[in-house]
């Protein structure tokens, strides 16, 4: 099972599940992270951490936290 | 940074949903994902100075103007920025509520050309509630230059709705929007938006609530039957309904229903951008390219840091000749008052407390505060309005991340810049109310625009030597102070973490906004603009009633000294332990209601002692500050404490208002002062040692 936080810099995936809860999961989907989007990994930040994807024409900044919640297809 | 005269004025932090249209005004909604540009329309049509910047999160109190338009009043509310009406942050709550609740009559859905796929998602949410929606697709001019190109007619049918497309920044479409909004809100033109059709299985069941619904009277069952299906109770207020699921035998998992209600808006958002929308890939990659260098690990952190320097040697360099032409019409128009009032024959001491109290102190903030506002304010927007911000919280992140802040605090520590109060205001983009307090409490460790020209002056007065090198050791002064109240803030913000405010950092997503170009004319002209007014105002309500107090205290005498003096004396043995003297510590302690005044107090403090020349030159400052026993310690420990003590009686009231409790006040207080009392203890420990 593959998992967003873990996708190299410059590969555009597809979401194939948003395992996140409550808010922040809320907080996802509005951004656009459902079932089927295409996401580009754009750039990883210092400690590699924070990494930038671009998700729906937008580019969102999310952590390692955040991003591991998101599996891929 | 939003500090303007808007955002100060109390009644900004209205509750919304209190406006009523009784008077035959038009209340329009201003609703859209953050950074729209939605502040601009709104300022556009109403002609309010609302603070606008290119970084999410930007609104988080609700402003509301009016503006006419053929004759008709309308009511117009700027709503914070959300991307859906069912996230969670107090900001977002603000929209939601008042577009689900709310009473007006259209809303205009503020959407970005250039990510026209997010933000149709929340046009849909808004469509399935509303009837009059305006999709007002804004920064249009940024598409072109990208070349997006948008089949407006294709969308415009497709959704149902009006659409009109402006560049609010130079007024492009703005006309056609007023037009727009007058035949919604009258409604002269119906509209019938085409909403999302989900799947069988979920239109199924709002089928079966429909009925439910209809018999208790519910206007929008299909809004109400949807949200019954997705959310938690709460979302829908009346709660006769909360049972409704049972009573209409319905068992679903309401997050399976969210999900796929999210997934199909989005499907359909996509849709729509692939058939009306056409994009250039090359163009939509030089953000990216930009991104590469101003947020790489290695580059990231020292650009910032240079930048800010830059600021700084511009504004330092910069303020020199305006303040000293403005110190000279100010000071030089001070004998001619004196002598005027001595013709009138007013008494001396009056003489005194007006012209060498009151004038004086007013002619000084005016004349050395004014310039370094005017000058640092428009670049540091300058900056904001490129979308530099984002960025700064991209590097930033892994050491607030570590401190155990909120990713966002960076971004509430930028308002401060402009004004705590501001930042603290600022501080309800951060959900958790954890890290909220955190970044309230440390929002004070950077400098304010009343502290900045305090640090400058001081800083360019001691540690200018030659007049070529001088800038450029003050602007990184400068820089090494601020850099030391970011270190403070990640370290305080560690240590509530681990003690009062224990928890780990909460979920934190960011929005990089594509960088735009500013509107260099329109900053310089606002920012100077609002910087003067705001400058002016407090001079005239605050610094100008500190300096007649001042100089009677300093004209009084119990025994052999002035008042003024035994409060100096009494405060002197604290001040020495901390490398300051008496009549400094007082000069902060008057300057709590504003920090622009502790420069102006402590030199009428200085100059009430020994004998009246001329002041303004910056020679002369710099020779009433060593003549007052001034080192560089002094100086080093002046622009420390200034950075660290405790905030302005504006920032504490509003901290107060904010938190809602007393004991977190006096925590703000308590703990920004002992921090400036145990770091100037520590170097004039040192210094003492050494030299």
């Amino acid at each position: 099972m593959r998992i967003l936080s873990d996708v190299p810099v410059g590969d555009i995936v597809k979401v194939k599940s948003n395992d996140a809860k409550d808010s922040l999961k809320e907080r996802l989907l509005a951004l656009g992270l459902t079932n089927g989007a295409d996401i580009e990994v754009l750039r990883k930040g210092p400690k590699n951490n924070l990494t930038v994807f671009r998700i729906r024409g937008a580019m969102i900044a999310l952590r390692k936290e955040e991003s591991k919640y998101i599996k891929i297809m | 940074m939003g500090l303007t005269v808007q955002s100060m004025k109390r009644n900004s932090m209205n509750d919304v949903r209190l406006i009523d249209n009784s008077d035959n005004k038009y209340v329009i909604a201003l609703a859209g994902n953050p950074n729209t540009g939605k502040s601009t329309v709104f300022n556009y049509l109403t002609g309010l100075k609302q603070h606008t910047g290119n970084w999410p999160g930007k609104t988080v109190v609700n402003a509301r103007g009016e503006f006419k338009h053929n004759n008709k009043d309308y009511i117009m509310v700027d709503l914070p920025g959300t991307y859906s009406l069912f996230t969670s942050s107090k900001d977002e709550e603000v929209a939601r509520d008042f577009i689900c609740y709310g009473k007006y009559d259209a809303v205009v859905v503020v959407a970005d050309a250039t990510c026209l796929e997010r933000n149709l998602n929340l046009v849909f949410q808004i469509s399935e509630i509303s009837n009059n929606v305006i999709l007002c697709i804004n920064l249009i001019d940024e598409a072109k230059k990208k070349n997006i190109i948008i089949d407006k007619e294709g969308l415009e049918s497709e959704l149902g709705i009006p659409i009109v497309l402006t560049a609010a920044r130079s007024g492009i479409g703005m006309q056609k929007l007023k037009n727009t909004i007058e035949q919604v809100s009258h409604n002269k033109k119906r509209y019938e938006p085409n909403i999302v059709k989900y799947n069988s299985n979920i239109e199924k069941n709002i089928e079966t609530l429909k009925p439910f619904l209809e018999k208790l009277n519910i206007s929008n069952t299909r809004w109400t039957a949807l949200r019954l299906l997705d959310s938690e109770e709460d979302v829908v207020p009346d709660k006769q309904l909360h049972s409704l699921l049972n009573k209409a035998n319905i068992t679903v998992d309401k997050e399976v229903i969210r999900e796929q209600i999210s997934e199909e808006n989005y499907n359909y958002a996509n849709k729509l951008k692939q058939n009306y929308v056409s994009e250039d890939i090359k163009k939509i990659n030089l953000d990216k390219k930009i991104d590469d260098i101003i947020t790489s690990k290695i580059f990231g952190i020292p650009i910032m840091l240079s930048l800010l320097g830059l600021i700084f040697w511009i504004t330092i360099q910069g303020a020199n000749i305006p303040s000293q032409i403005l110190s000279d019409i100010l000071f030089g128009f001070q004998d001619k008052l004196t002598l005027l009032f001595k013709t009138l024959g007013v008494s001396d001491f009056l003489i005194g407390m007006l012209v060498d109290g009151l004038y004086r102190t007013l002619a000084w903030v005016v004349s050395v505060m004014l310039p370094p506002m005017a000058i640092f304010f428009p670049l540091f927007t300058l900056l904001e309005d490129l979308g530099y911000l984002p960025r700064v919280a991209f590097n930033l992140d892994h050491m607030f991340k570590k401190s155990c802040a909120h990713g966002k605090q960076s971004l509430t520590m930028c308002m401060g810049f402009g004004c705590n109060a501001a930042g603290v205001i600022g501080c309800r983009i951060i959900e958790s109310p954890r890290e909220r307090l955190i970044a309230i409490l440390t929002n004070n460790f950077v400098p304010c625009n009343g502290r900045f020209p305090t640090i400058i002056a001081v800083s360019t007065a001691i540690f200018i030597t030659s007049k070529i090198s001088g800038g450029i050791i003050s602007a990184l002064s400068i820089t090494i102070i601020v850099v030391i109240g970011i270190l403070i803030t990640l370290l305080v913000s560690y240590l509530l973490s681990k003690t009062l405010l224990k928890g780990i950092p909460s979920t934190f997503t960011l929005e990089l906004p594509p960088y735009r170009a500013p509107q260099i004319g329109r900053i310089i002209y606002t920012s100077i603009i609002d910087r003067t007014i705001f400058v002016l105002s407090r001079a005239v309500l605050i610094a100008a009633p500190a300096g007649a107090i001042t100089w009677i205290l300093a004209n009084i005498n119990i025994g052999d000294f002035s008042i003024l003096i035994h409060i100096s004396n009494l405060l002197d043995p604290i001040a020495r332990m901390i490398g300051l003297d008496g009549f400094i510590l007082m000069a902060f302690i008057v300057g709590l209601p504003a920090n622009e005044i502790v420069l102006p107090v402590l030199i009428m403090a200085y100059l009430s002692t020994g004998t009246l020349t001329d002041i303004g030159s910056s020679e002369y400052f710099r020779q009433i500050l060593i003549d007052n026993g001034w080192t560089y310690l002094t100086a080093l420990n002046v622009m420390l404490f200034s950075l660290l003590h405790w905030p302005c009686s504006t920032t504490l009231w509003t901290i107060k208002k904010e938190t809602g409790s007393i004991k977190w006040t006096v925590v703000a207080f308590i703990l920004p002062t002992a921090i400036a009392f145990i770091v100037c203890f520590l170097t004039t420990t040192i210094y003492r040692l050494i030299f």
